[in-house]
């Protein structure tokens, strides 16, 4: 096919779905000169390019079109409900004429007499035209609607995607095969459609606004418009996307060796090319963006189609239509998208006569809305019909054997909607011409989970229905936390994970079984369990003693269930790359990529493993209401484990369950003594064994319980009584005058219970425990820190752990405190800060201090028990450098000694 | 990583260089002492030993894949896939690092020798009596002084799907 025509085609079927919902809005306003002109001068374009191009039968369709879109321009005819048919089954002929012409690059034979002279008559102003147009306006309509890509040639499918200029100047020089500024789409605006044909416009009233004042000034717009686009080839961005992909990777390796490499030269250009990196993968993210309104502009017209079908009267809303996302996804949710709105407006929707019955107003709404939220992009498609037919369900539910009476009676409704997307459940007692095409609601998730996404079910009977959905912006770059099982690692796409839970035996978190089926007890829930070991049949490794296995608590669709893996490391963003065409039938992998240090891991498919688990349909959406029911307990105040215990003493004692690695009880002949100093033989290692005060008298016959604490390869066990209980509270502590090793007391079940610092006697058992590999400021000046939590528990848990790091802290009790100390003039070198705080916020405290011109560039660090990626993004964006979960020491000191060798660095 | 170079040959030239060359040229290897030839226009790369990550669940003749400068390559064992015996766990094996229909697989043998230029009158159809395993991956048969070269079909090769497909899953 030569260019001029493949432009040709390019064009006019972007110029075709523009008339397609201008029309409609013409329909709407009838008397509104700009837009009567500018659906003239598209179909003027089209006639006079056809003519250029030698298409005869084109130009002839086109030219009577334009005849009757001439009159009504000029007044002499009325854009009523009959004229906009006609108009658009003219259009409906020029696209089927066009997808053939596509195919086979010649026009195809026949004729069109039978319009033509419709639509001459129609302009003649003969109102015969209405009647034998209603028959074949049905007809039209119905074959537009049917899921042919081929009848409808998408701009896309011929390789190109206006973007607009700003976003591809950063990187023109790297695009050579530009093609000539070309005007984009425009996009229409919401177009509110009604199916009722308008009254006929008063003639006095049609004549006041002369048509050609409104031509200029829409004329300009769309130059203006022109002048910002180029239109790039599809190819060239998806490689482009590609390159920057591998460089991002690169990056990555480069920043994983900096990291183990102190006082590198490299340190300061690693950093910038980190930074150009980042933004030049935004910018290249931002070309492959479109609109959504791009998806939804076939929708005014199928609305319109359908009203007439169904003689109901639809108002079709749409917000947020200038929400971006990345083209790939848009395609991919163009059809369920489609079927959703169709569902709506057919199932969804009572008949005009039952709205009025219902005590509604007769014309039905269908609201499509779309927005960021997070990362992700939330469509929500409502309708305020009848709701769901939850009787009918039920008995659909039944025959297909998807449930059983007695279950179907205690489920809530909310539960049995979910049905509906349960695999071959076709309502198909209500099919129409218009739904029940073979695209069920099953395929519509399956397609929308397929690019990562959810989609959620809500209605209220009488009220009306609505599906969210929510899509990550794009699939190239994904953040996906990395797990290993029986020595492999594998990634699991973070939006599927909801939290992680560590087993533990005799703990709220045991792992329980029912005939060897794993379970977990999850606030109040039972937790279904899958083994990773066991479902990827890693079956020659020795297999971690599961009971301590870390648990993924993973969602697909409303199915939520925990995988058991033996560790958990870092999240991070990975390039998805698809799996060799041998691995495809695998379905436990969604692809594969390449980590910052090189090797290669592959990312496992929740809805596979789910699958794989034996986990059907039904039960996936079974256990959701529960879930929701459990949900609102979850989300109740932080609370924290905690082991209460004694030693020394009656009043019990207490730690925080997360800093223990393992509870062990031991014979007390078997502790020794190394240089005056009590040890233990564990593990093969020798590990030293603290008590609780100097005073303590150590056993030399009976059972010894400990407390192992454990670092990396490092262990220490703190002697005690007995071990008491595990709790959850809320940990209030009520400050005392602290002896050493105490952080102070708090009421944990009802007693007064000393809650202890780890750190005092990590450090000792080994002097340097805190200080080791962790400290690089050695012979550089101490650094000075500010320290703002409003729990006192966690401030003395910190403190001492940031002065072995070589910190000089000071610490604040409020973020008004804190923005006190900064006002007054004290200098810090790093500020450390909770986000959770009564009064001011760690947010809104990072805010304030970015305002100010000294604290600029300080870097602030949040801590938080609060890892929802949510609050990440928002702590990114209100300044914070780095984001620290609670309790994670590590992270907090890796992350500080990184900002210290930057700041050395530079 | 152990990227190496491509092994030099008798003559001082290298495998790069023989990218115009004739189509009967082939990269030698041997696979539990069995010469294989591949023609050389379809070999990307000879790697040294590799990490390699395993791949659960796939066909047993998938030994995991592998990082080659930021693409990832599919591991085919061989060995596995003619049916001979696994690899002697202290011997190096090498990769040859193919292209499939846009895919990149690394062949994993014994070892790689020279590139050959080889005359077609010593080639020869794939006699009756060769395993059918191997018959299945041989593109025929070339006589050289002393022993004889088995020529490895890529194509056939990796295509083990079918069969071995129901095992996987």
């Amino acid at each position: 096919m030569d260019d001029l025509l493949r432009d040709f085609l390019t064009e006019t079927n972007e110029n075709l779905g523009t008339l397609d919902t201008e029309l409609v809005k013409l329909e709407q306003n009838p008397n509104d000169p700009a837009l009567v002109s500018s659906i003239f001068r598209i179909m003027h374009t089209i006639k006079g390019t056809c003519g250029f191009l030698g298409l005869p039968r084109l130009e002839k369709v086109a030219h009577a079109g334009e005849n009757v879109l001439g009159k009504i321009r000029d007044k002499e005819l009325v854009a009523d409900s009959n004229a906009v048919t006609l108009i658009l089954e003219s259009i409906d002929r020029i696209k089927s004429l066009l997808s053939v012409l596509e195919q086979t690059e010649a026009e195809p034979e026949g004729e069109d007499g039978d319009l033509i002279a419709r639509l001459n008559e129609f302009a003649a102003g003969k109102p015969a035209g209405a009647a034998p147009v209603a028959a074949p306006a049905a007809a039209v309509p119905l074959q537009a609607l049917a899921p042919t890509p081929s009848a409808e040639p998408e701009p896309d499918e011929h390789g190109f995607v206006p973007v607009p200029a700003h976003k591809t100047a950063a990187v023109a020089d790297a695009i050579a095969s530009q093609k000539a500024a070309m005007p984009a789409p425009v996009t229409p605006p919401p177009a509110p459609v009604a199916a009722a044909p308008k009254p006929p416009v008063p003639a006095a009233q049609a004549s006041k606004p002369p048509a050609a004042k409104a031509e200029s000034p829409a004329a300009a717009a769309e130059s203006a418009v022109a002048a910002s686009s180029i239109r790039v080839n599809v190819d060239v961005l998806e490689n482009l996307m590609t390159m920057v992909s591998e460089l991002v990777l690169t990056r990555n390796q480069l920043l994983q060796i900096l990291r183990s490499q102190k006082d590198s030269e490299f340190a300061a250009p690693l950093q910038r090319l980190n930074h150009v990196t980042s933004e030049l993968q935004e910018g290249v993210m931002k070309t492959r963006m479109q609109p959504i309104g791009n998806a939804w502009s076939k929708l005014p017209r199928l609305i319109r189609d359908l009203s007439h079908e169904l003689g109901k009267k639809i108002d079709l809303q749409m917000h947020g239509q200038e929400t971006e996302l990345d083209r790939q996804v848009l395609e991919l949710i163009k059809d369920p998208l489609t079927h959703l709105v169709r569902n709506c407006a057919d199932h969804g929707l009572e008949p005009p006569d039952e709205r009025k019955a219902a005590g509604k107003p007769e014309t039905g709404k269908v609201i499509l809305n779309a927005f960021h939220e997070g990362g992700h992009i939330i469509i929500e498609i409502k309708d305020d019909g009848r709701g769901l037919n939850i009787d009918k369900i039920k008995q659909k539910a039944l025959q297909n054997g998807i449930a059983t009476d007695a279950e179907l009676a205690a489920m809530p409704d909310q539960q049995v909607a979910q049905f509906i997307f349960a695999a071959g459940f076709s309502t198909a007692a209500q099919v129409t011409s218009v739904s029940g095409r073979g695209v069920g609601m099953d395929v519509v998730r399956t397609n929308i989970e397929k690019i990562g996404g959810t989609v959620e079910l809500k209605f209220q009977r009488g009220k009306g229905t609505a599906f969210v959905i929510k899509i990550p912006l794009t699939l190239a770059i994904v953040s996906a936390l990395i797990v290993e099982c029986s020595g492999e690692r594998f990634a699991i796409p973070q939006i599927s994970v909801l939290e992680l839970v560590r087993g533990q035996a005799n703990s709220d978190t045991t792992i329980e079984r029912v005939n060897d089926a794993p379970f977990l007890r999850l606030r109040n829930r039972l937790l279904p369990l899958v083994s990773l070991h066991d479902t990827l049949r890693l079956g020659e490794t020795r297999k971690q003693e599961e009971d301590k296995s870390f648990i993924v608590v993973t969602q697909v669709g409303n199915y939520t269930f925990g995988i058991m893996v033996d560790r958990v490391f870092d999240t991070e963003e990975i390039v998805v790359k698809p799996v060799a065409p041998i691995l495809r039938d695998v379905p436990m992998f969604s692809g594969n990529t390449i980590l910052g240090d090189g090797s290669v891991i592959m990312i496992l498919d929740p809805n596979g493993i789910a699958a794989g688990s034996g986990a059907s349909a039904a039960t996936m959406s079974e256990n959701q209401a529960a879930q929701a029911a459990a949900e609102g307990s979850a989300r109740e105040a932080e609370r924290i484990a905690l082991l209460v215990f004694r030693a020394g003493g009656n009043a019990p004692k207490a730690v925080p369950l997360s800093l223990i690695a393992r509870l062990e009880e031991t014979d007390a002949g078997q502790i020794e003594y190394s240089d005056g100093k009590p040890v233990l033989q564990y593990r093969g290692k020798l590990m030293p064994l603290v008590t609780i005060d100097a005073s303590y008298p150590i056993r030399s016959e009976g059972r010894q319980p400990i407390l192992v604490f454990a670092d990396r390869n490092r262990n220490m066990g703190l002697l005690v009584d007995e071990i008491v209980d595990i709790v959850e509270e809320r940990l209030a502590i009520e400050m005392n005058n602290a002896r050493p090793g105490m952080v102070g007391s708090a009421i944990i079940s009802g007693k007064a219970t000393d809650v202890i610092d780890t750190a005092h006697y990590l450090s000792q058992a080994f002097g340097d425990w805190f200080g080791k590999a962790d400290a690089p400021f050695g012979g550089v000046a101490s650094r000075s820190l500010l320290l703002v939590d409003d729990s006192p528990f966690f401030r003395n848990l910190l403190q001492p752990i940031l002065q072995v790091a070589g910190y000089d802290v000071t610490t604040a009790e409020t973020a008004a405190q804190a923005l006190g100390l900064c006002e007054a003039g004290r200098e810090f070198d790093v500020i450390v800060s909770d986000i959770e705080m009564p009064g001011m916020s760690g947010f809104d405290f990072a805010e304030a201090l970015r305002r100010s011109e000294r604290f600029r560039e300080t870097p602030i660090l949040a801590l938080s028990s609060h890892t929802h990626p949510a609050d990440i993004e928002r702590a990114r964006r209100v300044g914070f450098t780095d984001f620290i979960p609670k309790l994670d020491r590590e992270g907090l000191l890796a992350s500080l000694s990184e900002l210290g060798a930057r700041s050395a660095a530079e | 990583m152990s990227n190496l170079p491509v092994p030099s040959m008798t003559d001082g030239t290298d495998v790069a260089k023989f990218g115009g060359g004739a189509a009967n040229d082939f990269v030698t290897m041997t696979v539990a002492d069995q010469l294989f030839g591949i023609p050389v226009l379809t070999v990307q790369d000879v790697l040294g030993p590799q990490r390699i990550t395993r791949i659960p669940l796939a066909p047993p003749e998938v030994a995991g894949a592998l990082n080659l400068r930021g693409r990832i390559v599919t591991a085919i064992d061989v060995r596995r896939r003619l049916g001979l015996a696994k690899r002697e766990t202290d011997k190096v094996n090498m990769n040859v690092v193919v292209d499939h229909k846009g895919e990149l697989y690394a062949l994993i043998v014994d070892n790689v020798g020279e590139v050959l230029s080889l005359q077609a009158d010593a080639y020869e159809r794939n006699p009756a009596t060769l395993d059918p395993r191997w018959r299945e991956v041989s593109g025929g048969i070339y006589r050289l002084k002393g022993k004889l070269l088995v020529v490895l079909e890529v194509a056939r090769l990796l295509d083990f799907k079918p069969k071995r497909g129901a095992e996987a899953a």
